[in-house]
């Protein structure tokens, strides 16, 4: 039985005159992979910024592996297991591609100033932990090569990857990313969803934002459906894309209309 | 209630000062998101200017009457600034237009340090007199006494602001600062050359600090390498708390600090039994920046800033 | 490679500039004896220079506390002076004659005036100033860069306008005045400021103070260098890079820039209190605003947030003027017959010149940190440094 991870519900937003988010809500189930697609403006990233406590809602219930949780602190919803990637990429660019990951490591480790300046064998330990752990991932990630380079001199597919590396080293229960396949060539896409397979056999969930619908219904266990802020669709890829109400959203009235008669 | 009347007076001269200089802080601040550090010695160059200039005047011409000195002196001092702020602008701001930040902030800073110091290197060390211009007999009003000067610096400054409120509004000019203050980058799609807006408001800035300067000196009856610091900071103040960018916001600002500074340095000692007296009189200032930016960074009537995301 | 041991082996002091380490080493002892033999090779030039290099040292404990704070973490702080104010009057409050003067009850209960040692005041004096800056950071760490700047400028002007005005109706601070007849330095048996024979030789007393400031000044550094090498340090740099992904990683941004605040604040007591205690008097002239520009003008100039840069360039900027005022000036007298610029002016001439000459020309200071590279990462890992190929282009 899968046990649920991330539950959110009745999940509104609003900015001035535009309800962004209207009673959104979503489950995910351990070790899934989660789609949430729509088309642009329907609200995906607000909700991811939502969830990850970037951005406070006006009102929402919030559990992860249970417990509920209030996304008011990004900082806390990190330490608390969700990690991000951000649409257009947020790497810290005057820092080399590993101390990007080692940042990622922060939220798990402990020494203080104090470690930091009496050299403490503790910190010191945490630190040579720190380093290997980073460039563990990123060698399992494919960009070891690029371990000393300045993260804003990679390749753009490479940032990405990096982004993701970051992210998984603050060993996340739900690891959340914003179009990572954004950019990408047919190679460096089939590449990532190498990537996520293999990082949710190592038992992270997964929540993802993509317009690649090719890639979401190769990859994805269960989608969400988002337009004008409103869930309009949930199941699998192929209900979803099934569902006439989808279609509406993304083709318009008409084609919605001929699927319509065609079920009927 | 004597010492009310006369407070509120005292207020409204100080922030008539004090709008008249925030207006220069807040333009420039909405068109480019810098706070123009060396604004107070724009300011400051003005007004010594201006006393070089009278003290020139009066050596030639020693029947010129004490009003038209004091309207000769701004109309030296204006020239100077405006000078002053455009080569400024374009030596040590405009390079830095893309960069972070802070590299703009520092950069005014030391530039506000070398005018203090080519100041100090024309003008000496010392404190100087200006001379009494306009007739010295008070006025009274009720218990309260107000002379010609301090009439002239309310009257002056509101006529200015008002001329301003009217260019912002309702001429090409002030459109086209308007437009550049929300968004340069479309602003000069449709014609705007950002450029020649933001050096026409640091002129216009520069132009009033110039006579704020003056009236400054002519007020308190002295002038001094320094003197621009502390009321530039000030009238920062009265800009933020008006709303940064907002130019009503500036005046309103201004005129509310100058009130606030004088009622209570005139009631402190009272308020405190006589802990604190009016030498506190500064802190008044930095404690409503203080809570202004710290309880509402946008001011009263909010801010307009470009937006540069 | 968990094992620090074997760490240290690969990665030995130095590596990360690629050089070997008994290079480095080589280069640290010459350092290091010039800095011993400094004071032997001025004196004879007049005591001036090692006064001036005594402040020298002050100036650079300041620097590397506001390269905390302005920087590691990105703050720009304009009041940072009020720091060393705090922690400059701490030491004179607690080691001078001016509350038994002035306050007949701690007369009373110390008879014999107060005398605290510094060794216990510059603690007392750093965690005040540590407190201070807490206090200060916590409401105004949320604001914006520039207005987070002219926060602090106000803040350090309030301190001033109190140390100048806190003398009635009771007299804490003397105000303009100052306090005086502060205790000097006792290290064991010797008195700094008459120090008599040390160890066979009879240093004088600014001989003394220059090596007890320079040792402050070194440890310093050395605080400095481990905390950037360190999870704070990248939590840090982190935060002044991209401070929305900082969070989103987990970095509790508030805190930790509220740590940079507090121990920049601390840097800034610490010197503060050794201040104090060298000059003999403290007023509040020595701390306005001038004096964080050109604790600010000195970090820049050298190379924000690279170390040894904020070292360079408070030295060059405390060294300078004094310099100056020994060529210029003469200069001045013997080509024009008078002095047209004199030595004040061009020590705030050159700040000037410096702070908006870096900003325009130079951005990243004299001294900024090297540039990362594969040639750093792999020289990390033990293979040969400077023979590999620098990969990764870089703009200016």
């Amino acid at each position: 039985m899968a046990e649920c991870l991330l539950r959110a519900g009745s999940v509104n937003k609003r900015f001035g005159g535009l309800q962004a988010l209207s009673d959104v809500q979503i489950q995910i189930e351990r070790n899934q992979i989660y789609g949430l697609i729509g088309p642009n403006g329907a609200g995906k990233t607000t909700f991811f910024n939502v969830l990850t406590g970037l951005l406070k809602p006006d009102s929402g219930r919030f559990e992860l592996c249970g417990l509920p949780y209030w996304p008011s602190d990004a900082h806390r919803v990190a330490k608390a297991g969700i990690a991000r990637t951000f649409q257009n990429i947020r790497l810290f660019p005057d820092m080399t591609a590993l101390e990007n990951v080692m940042v990622g490591r922060h939220v798990r480790t402990h020494a203080n100033a104090l470690d930091a300046v009496l050299r403490t064998r503790r910190a010191r330990t945490e630190e040579s932990a720190i380093r290997s752990a980073a460039r563990q991932l990123i060698d399992e990630i494919g960009i070891g090569r690029y371990a000393g380079h300045l993260a804003r001199t990679l390749p753009y597919g490479d940032q990405r990857r990096l982004e993701i590396a970051r992210a998984l080293a603050t060993e996340p229960k739900l690891l959340a990313l914003d179009e990572p396949a954004a950019g990408m060539n047919a190679t460096e896409k089939a590449g990532l969803r190498e990537l996520l397979v293999t990082i949710r056999a190592k038992g992270v969930t997964i929540l993802l934002i993509e317009h690649d619908v090719k890639l979401v219904m190769g990859l994805c266990d269960c989608v969400t459906v988002l337009d004008y802020g409103k869930v309009i669709s949930v199941g699998t890829p192929i209900q979803v894309q099934r569902d006439p109400d989808v279609i509406e959203a993304y083709l318009g009235r008409p084609h919605a209309a001929l699927v319509r008669q065609e079920m009927r | 209630m004597d010492t009310l009347v006369q407070q509120v007076i005292n207020g409204l001269v100080l922030g008539s000062l004090y709008a008249l200089i925030a207006l220069g802080y807040t333009m420039v601040y909405g068109v480019l998101n810098l706070i123009n550090f060396a604004h107070g010695d724009v300011l400051m160059v003005g007004a010594l200017a201006a006393l070089s200039a009278i003290g020139l005047l009066h050596g030639l011409w020693p029947g010129l009457p004490g009003w038209a000195l004091l309207i000769l002196g701004m109309a030296a001092a204006i020239p100077v600034c405006v000078s002053l702020s455009l080569v400024i602008e374009r030596i040590a701001y405009r390079p830095l237009r893309n960069a972070p930040r802070l590299a703009p902030l520092i950069t005014a800073i030391g530039v506000s340090l070398l005018i203090e110091t080519l100041a100090m290197l024309v003008w000496g060390r010392n404190y100087l007199t200006f001379p009494q211009l306009l007739p010295e007999a008070p006025i009274h009003i009720g218990n309260a006494t107000i002379s010609v000067t301090k009439i002239v610096v309310i009257v002056l400054a509101a006529v200015i602001m008002g001329s301003l409120l009217w260019l912002v509004q309702s001429t090409r000019l002030g459109r086209a600062m308007r437009a550049t203050a929300e968004n340069p980058r479309v602003a000069s799609l449709m014609g705007v050359n950002p450029d020649s807006v933001i050096a026409m408001t640091f002129a216009i800035g520069a132009g009033l600090a110039a006579v704020a300067g003056v009236m400054i000196e002519a007020t308190y009856q002295v002038a001094h390498f320094y003197m621009g610091f502390i009321p530039g900071l000030k009238a920062f103040t009265a800009a933020v708390l008006g709303g940064i960018g907002n130019i009503a916001g500036a005046m309103v600002g201004g005129i509310l600090l100058g009130l606030i500074e004088a009622l209570g340095a005139g009631y402190i000692g009272q308020l405190t039994n006589g802990i604190f007296g009016s030498n506190y009189q500064d802190v008044f200032a930095f404690i409503v920046l203080c809570t202004v930016l710290i309880l509402r960074p946008s001011g009263l009537l909010g801010e307009r800033v470009a937006d540069r995301a | 490679m968990s094992d620090p041991a074997a760490s240290e082996r690969a990665n030995p002091p130095g590596s990360a500039s690629g050089r070997p380490p008994s290079q480095v080493y080589a280069a640290t002892a010459a350092v290091g004896l010039a800095l011993i033999a400094l004071p032997w090779l001025l004196g004879p030039f007049g005591s001036a220079w090692v006064r001036g290099l005594c402040f020298a040292a002050l100036y650079v404990m300041l620097a590397l506390g506001l390269n905390i704070v302005v920087g590691f973490a990105g703050l720009l702080d304009l009041g940072y002076i009020a720091f060393y104010a705090v922690g400059a009057y701490t030491y004179a409050l607690l080691a001078s004659p001016h509350l038994t003067e002035h306050f007949p009850a701690l007369a009373h209960a110390f008879p014999a005036g107060l005398h605290v040692s510094i060794w216990l005041a510059l603690p007392i004096g750093a965690s005040l100033a540590a407190a201070f800056g807490i206090l200060l950071g916590a409401p105004v760490l949320k604001l914006r860069g520039d207005y987070l700047a002219i926060v602090t400028l106000g803040f350090g002007e309030i301190i001033r306008i109190f140390l100048n005005n806190l003398n009635a109706p009771l007299n804490f601070t003397n105000g303009p005045s100052g306090i005086t007849l502060i205790d000097p330095v006792r290290i064991g048996s010797v008195d700094l400021a008459h120090p008599g024979s040390v160890l066979g030789f009879r240093p004088s007393s600014l001989v003394l103070y220059y090596y007890l400031l320079v040792s402050m000044a070194l440890l310093a550094m050395l605080v400095c260098i481990r905390l950037q090498d360190s999870r704070l340090g990248r939590a840090w740099m982190a935060i002044r890079e991209d401070e929305v992904a900082a969070k989103a990683m987990g970095i509790n941004v508030r805190n930790v820039k509220l740590l940079a605040f507090s121990l920049g604040a601390t840097f800034g007591g610490v010197a503060g209190g050794l201040f104090a205690a060298f000059q003999g008097f403290v007023s509040p002239e020595s701390f306005s605003l001038m004096e964080s520009i050109v604790v600010l003008s000195m970090v820049v100039l050298g190379g924000l947030g690279h170390v040894p840069g904020v070292v360079l360039g408070a030295v060059m900027l405390a060294m300078l003027p004094e310099a100056l005022r020994h060529t210029v000036v003469p200069l001045q007298e013997a080509i024009f017959g008078r002095v047209l610029i004199d030595a004040e002016v061009l020590r705030m001439l050159l700040y000037g010149l410096a702070t908006v000459g870096i900003m325009l020309y130079r951005p990243r200071g004299l001294w900024p940190a090297p540039e990362h590279g594969v040639r750093r990462a792999l020289a990390r890992n033990g293979a040969p440094g400077p023979a590999v190929a620098q990969s990764g282009s870089r703009d200016g």
